[in-house]
């Protein structure tokens, strides 16, 4: 098997080089086919992995060493179980569609066989991120997908808003890595280890030790998963560092489906599942993690409200839904939060993919004011994404509804400090999603066509490669959910992956509920109890809202945004975080730069004591120089004028 | 040739120079191109031994060579490597091939002289790196500065006889101070000039410090340490392209191999004493230069001040007293010698063509040099500390050795992971990317295969070194293990 473990990213690295380097050689075809065979070898490959995990095979050793140092062996080496397995399934099927996808989209690009080559290198990094078996390996994967994400991002090099977004996207996910290595080097410092087997298994024997900062006495391991979660709150967008996700849109579009909807930005997810036994140990850390989520959760489906350009809609709903997964890790319901994850994947793929299918035959327009009607044009874009819109709203029996009815009961369920405030807030949330999801729908797909005339004569459904990627991904979409509601609910999904301590564990409270159902019973029981309770009517609301206003009432949006002006702006401005950290961080340091450079290093070291001290070397030495006038009276009078001195001195002895 | 292979590795570049002189004038320019590429690659095949025949399991020197010299004043010709020079002197014979090769079509005039003034230096600086006598290693660290002064003087930019006087001045300065320490040490120890012998003089603290201050004017300009970093922008700038890669890729790591050889084990007590200015001026540099670079307008001034910011690392790793710290600092220097390398080899890849180094002549530079915009991108990454390349395995250990004696320290150092990528990545973003703006810049042409060649090779020990560092910590080891365990015992009388 770890030939198999092995070759999963491998295959993939392969495509990346061969169509990246060899690229003009090969030619498109040569470079889709390359890529895509090799994801789609990785795909099958993770299959057999994950059928061989659920039959009890997990695996954790080491590749190689990658460094030694002061008595710790830095390894490169494989975790395999139900955890990665997972993600490695969701991971290679996403990317599989998306590289279909692909020829589609970009078949006009000049860069097409860059395109293909960065999205097989970004799913190498990602798989290697998520079959890690130690925190080092972690930090590369991590990094190695945002590199991707830069280059992707940053694509279309030539235009100005993208290779800002690209520059923003990286430097935003540093702020969170500079967290996160700081959490690896504290690992390293408390458990003189990378390995997680080695940490997990002496976590309980550090959760007495602490550190005291001039902010008090701190435990070791709410400081280490404090400063992890960091680094989990820049790569999946929480706030106060999610600026950066909103503004990745720029690049192109099958990439905003991989790497910011499905895969790379739930990286954070995983990556606090990952470390479910280092954050059970820590309540303070959980809180905050909480609290965290909530927010994102609420405040950024509220600008998904207001947003006007397609993609934007569905990037705020995927910094919401982020903030969804987050509650659930907060509330130890790790295994939900997975599992809301893999749904994610699934239908926020399918909604970022099928908004590229509308952009294509828009004519790269991405303005949902100047759409409409697209139903009757695009039909299988429209079933797709209607599926995509009711499993992200949270309809029964839509895979949506199962991750995130489960979430919502988790915090219900939960007694942590700040879960409170997370139930309201993910209730409240419920309604904005089907709202947002919905609004697009109507916007784009009902009422009348807006476009301008040239568009409007050539709409057309997308091609069979652009439209099956979306079939298929509609169909998880609606199923997903119900298939893995059970395992995931009763524990037995994810074994040993994840630790939930007993008073943490919501999931076990959730399963109480269905007790001893299963199969049939189980779905009917989930979907009766579903209909019965709040979620799902503020989904109902949201969506016979949205119709109201975009279908009905097509006045009535802007009234009610100019009854709420200002709060409507604050909205509108993202609440003003943009320009802030503009302000604050990158023009303030800009200015301490200048002032450092300017007084500090010309000024000062330069210009006092470096020329300073030349100059002062020459004032003297021009000074004596006068001395030296070459003439013999000059000197001879020097001689008696000391002659005199000297006797002088002797004489009178003064 | 086992036991003089360090002499052939000192003499054989100095006399292949001297011979490379000799082709005279620039009509026999090709010539001399050939014979300096024949050397220098000779002299990295010949210096591969060094690696291979190495023993790890002990700290003792190795190929060692000694003959009496000044008999008089007990002056030896004392050679010999351990696990903390070789490594170094495998990245002095690398680097001068890629030097060579830069040089190539670029240089046009004094073509011998230029060669030949490069293999000197590579002679010189092995000499450096392998002498274990005081005074051996004091001819060839002042030797040093000849052959580069006369490179910027007379191959470089248009005010190079400020910046030449200035790092004349600069180094010079330093380097007396480190005599006088010599004297004192020989007066000591009973007129003995041996490096090794100083280990193990005990000092009190009072002449430790002097002695530890008269070093680090010597290392701390070389490195170079905040406040004394000055000189290197203005030479950087002024230098030839060849000239800029030597100064940054190999004699900046003399400071850092000075504080390990002297500084360290000689005042072990004032280096424990003075850790926290080390530390302090390290971390000043790695913040306080990082925003310095921010607001340069001159690639190669930015990639100057990105060198003094990388070279923190260099003495935080070394002054927090731990293997990972150390190990972390002397990656951190080779790492750097491709990184700054390539990203100066890059600048003047531009510079050849357009004859500018301000990054606001240049604006879209990938769509007219698409294959050169890849191997930048990937340089400023791995500057930008990226997993994977080189530039990560240093900062990291430094940052994980960091921790462990002062989690303050860890924090200010690792601010260079926001603002490392902060400059270089706003440079890729003003010079690679966006719109052609110029005309001249839609017309540049792409890397040439020569050029190719030596960006690959960079490329691809950057690559290397960080998927699999391992092999270059492994001969590190007892070497670091035993400078650590000597450093901690006291030589207070």
């Amino acid at each position: 098997m770890k030939t198999i473990y092995l070759a999963i990213p491998l295959v993939c690295l392969f495509g990346a080089i061969v169509a990246g380097l060899f690229g003009k050689k090969i030619g498109r075809t040569g470079a889709h086919t390359v890529t895509i065979g090799g994801v789609a070898i990785a795909f099958l490959l993770s299959l057999v992995v994950y059928n061989d995990v659920r039959n009890g095979n997990t695996f954790n050793g080491a590749l190689y060493n990658w460094a030694v140092s002061g008595g710790v062996t830095m390894q490169i080496g494989f975790l395999i179980d139900q955890l990665s397995a997972t993600m490695m399934v969701i991971v290679t099927f996403v990317s599989l569609m998306v590289h279909i996808y692909t020829i589609g989209y970009m078949h006009e690009d000049p860069g097409y066989q860059r395109f293909f080559s960065y999205i097989s290198l970004f799913t190498f990094a990602m798989l290697m991120l998520v079959m890690s078996n130690n925190f080092l390996q972690l930090f590369f994967g991590w990094e190695a997908v945002g590199l991707v994400s830069y280059l992707l991002i940053g694509f279309w090099y030539e235009k100005d808003t993208a290779i800002f977004a690209n520059m923003k996207a990286f430097l935003v996910n540093r702020v969170g890595d500079f967290g996160f290595l700081l959490g690896i080097a504290a690992v390293l410092y408390l458990f003189n280890s990378l390995d997680y087997a080695t940490v997990f298994a002496a976590a309980e024997s550090h959760s007495e030790a602490t550190v005291t900062s001039p902010f008090g006495e701190w435990s070791w391991i709410t400081v280490i998963c404090l400063l992890l979660f960091v680094g989990a709150m820049g790569k999946s967008a929480q706030v106060p560092l999610h600026v950066w996700l909103p503004d990745s849109m720029e690049g192109p579009t099958p990439i905003s489906a991989l790497i910011h909807a499905a895969t790379m930005v739930t990286a954070g997810i995983f990556l606090v599942a990952r470390m479910s036994p280092l954050f059970e140990l820590s309540e303070t850390a959980l809180s905050f993690v909480l609290v965290t989520g909530a927010t994102t959760a609420f405040f950024m489906a509220l600008i998904g409200l207001v947003q006007n350009d397609i993609k934007r809609v569905v990037a705020y709903s995927t910094l919401s839904q982020l903030g969804y997964m987050t509650v659930a890790l907060g509330v130890s319901a790790y295994e939900v939060a997975i599992f809301h994850l893999g749904t994610h994947a699934f239908f926020k793929a399918l909604l970022f993919l099928g908004a590229g299918s509308v952009i294509i035959a828009m004519h790269h327009e991405q303005d949902m004011r100047k759409m409409g009607g697209l139903r009757a044009l695009m039909p299988i874009t429209y079933a797709t994404m209607f599926i995509g819109s009711l499993a992200l709203a949270g309809i029964p029996p839509f895979a949506g509804f199962f991750s995130k009815d489960a979430i919502i009961e988790s915090v219900h369920f939960s007694g942590l400090w700040g879960a409170g405030y997370a139930y309201i807030a993910v209730l409240l949330g419920v309604f904005l999603t089907a709202f947002y999801s919905f609004r697009l729908l109507f916007m784009t797909f009902h009422g009348n066509n807006r476009a301008d005339e040239h568009t409007r004569l050539h709409l057309d459904e997308s091609p069979k490669v652009v439209t099956w990627p979306l079939i298929l991904l509609a169909i998880p979409s609606i199923c997903a959910g119900f298939i893995f509601f059970g395992p995931v609910i009763n524990g037995s999904y994810f074994g040993e992956a994840i630790l939930v301590k007993p008073e943490h564990d919501v999931v076990a409270a959730l399963a109480n509920v269905y007790q001893g159902k299963e199969g049939f019973g189980l779905f009917l029981a989930a979907v009766g109890h579903g209909i019965f309770a709040w979620p799902f009517w503020l989904a109902i609301g949201g969506i016979v809202f949205a119709w109201y206003c975009y279908c009905k009432n097509l006045a009535l949006p802007g009234k009610i945004a100019a009854a709420f002006g200002p709060l409507t702006r604050i909205v509108e401005n993202k609440y003003g975080i943009d320009q802030l950290y503009q302000k604050l961080f990158a023009g303030g340091s800009l200015v301490l730069g200048k002032f450092f450079h300017r007084y500090a290093d010309a000024g000062l070291i330069d210009g006092v004591l470096v020329n300073g001290s030349a100059k002062t070397v020459g004032f003297i030495s021009r000074s004596i120089r006068g001395v030296q006038t070459g003439r013999t009276f000059d000197y001879a009078f020097a001689m008696i004028f000391g002659v005199v001195v000297l006797i002088s001195v002797f004489v009178w002895g003064v | 040739m086992e036991n003089n292979l360090l002499s052939i590795l000192i003499w054989l570049p100095i006399l292949a120079g001297v011979l490379i002189l000799g082709t005279g004038g620039d009509s026999r320019a090709p010539l001399a191109r050939k014979l300096a590429l024949g050397f220098s690659i000779g002299i990295f095949v010949l210096s591969i031994p060094l690696y291979t025949g190495f023993d790890s399991s002990t700290a003792a020197m190795q190929f060692v060579e000694k003959a009496s010299w000044i008999t008089s004043f007990n002056i030896w010709y004392s050679l010999g490597v351990d696990g903390i020079s070789m490594p170094l002197i495998l990245l002095t014979t690398a680097l001068t091939v890629i030097v060579i090769i830069a040089g190539w079509q670029v240089i046009t005039e004094r073509v011998a002289q230029y060669m030949a003034a490069f293999l000197i230096m590579e002679g010189i600086m092995i000499g450096v790196f392998a002498s274990l006598d005081a005074v051996l290693f004091y001819v060839f660290w002042e030797a040093m500065l000849i052959p580069m002064f006369l490179i910027i003087g007379i191959w470089g930019g248009p005010n190079r006889i400020y910046a030449t006087i200035k790092f004349f001045l600069y180094t010079l300065l330093g380097s007396l101070l480190m005599l006088v320490a010599f004297l004192y040490l020989y007066n000591k120890s009973a007129g003995s000039f041996s490096i090794l012998d100083y280990h193990d003089l005990k000092l009190g603290l009072k002449p430790q410090i002097l002695i530890f201050f008269a070093f680090f004017a010597a290392f701390a300009v070389k490195v170079p340490m905040f406040p004394v970093h000055t000189w290197l922008p203005d030479a950087h700038v002024e230098a030839p392209t060849g000239g800029s890669v030597i100064l940054a890729a190999i004699m900046l790591k003399m400071g850092g191999y000075g504080f390990i050889r002297f500084n360290m084990p000689i005042t072990p007590d004032a280096s424990h004493e003075l850790a926290w200015l080390m530390a302090t001026l390290s971390l000043i540099a790695v913040v306080y230069i990082a925003l310095v670079a921010l607001v340069q307008t001159d690639m190669k001034k930015l990639i100057a001040y990105s060198s003094i910011s990388h070279m923190g690392f260099v003495t935080l790793g070394l002054f927090v007293f731990n293997s990972q710290g150390v190990e972390g600092a002397m990656m951190q220097m080779i790492s750097h010698g491709f990184i700054s390398g390539a990203l100066f080899l890059c600048v003047g890849v531009l510079y050849d063509r357009l004859h500018s180094r301000e990054i606001k002549s240049y604006g879209g530079v990938a769509t007219p040099m698409p294959i050169f915009a890849a191997f930048f991108v990937l340089f400023a990454m791995a500057n930008s500390g990226l997993p994977g390349t080189s530039g990560f395995v240093g900062e990291f250990l430094v940052i994980m050795g960091a921790f462990a004696s002062n989690p303050w320290y860890a924090i200010i150092a690792a601010l260079t992971l926001i603002f490392g990528a902060a400059y270089t990545l706003w440079m890729v973003k003003r010079v690679i990317y966006g719109k052609v703006e110029h005309d001249n810049v839609a017309t540049l042409e792409d890397v040439n295969s020569r050029e190719i060649i030596m960006l690959a090779i960079l490329a691809a020990m950057v690559l290397v070194v960080g998927i699999w560092p391992n092999p270059i910590l492994d001969v590190m080891h007892t070497t670091v293990d035993n400078l650590l365990q000597h450093t901690a015992i006291s030589k207070l009388p």
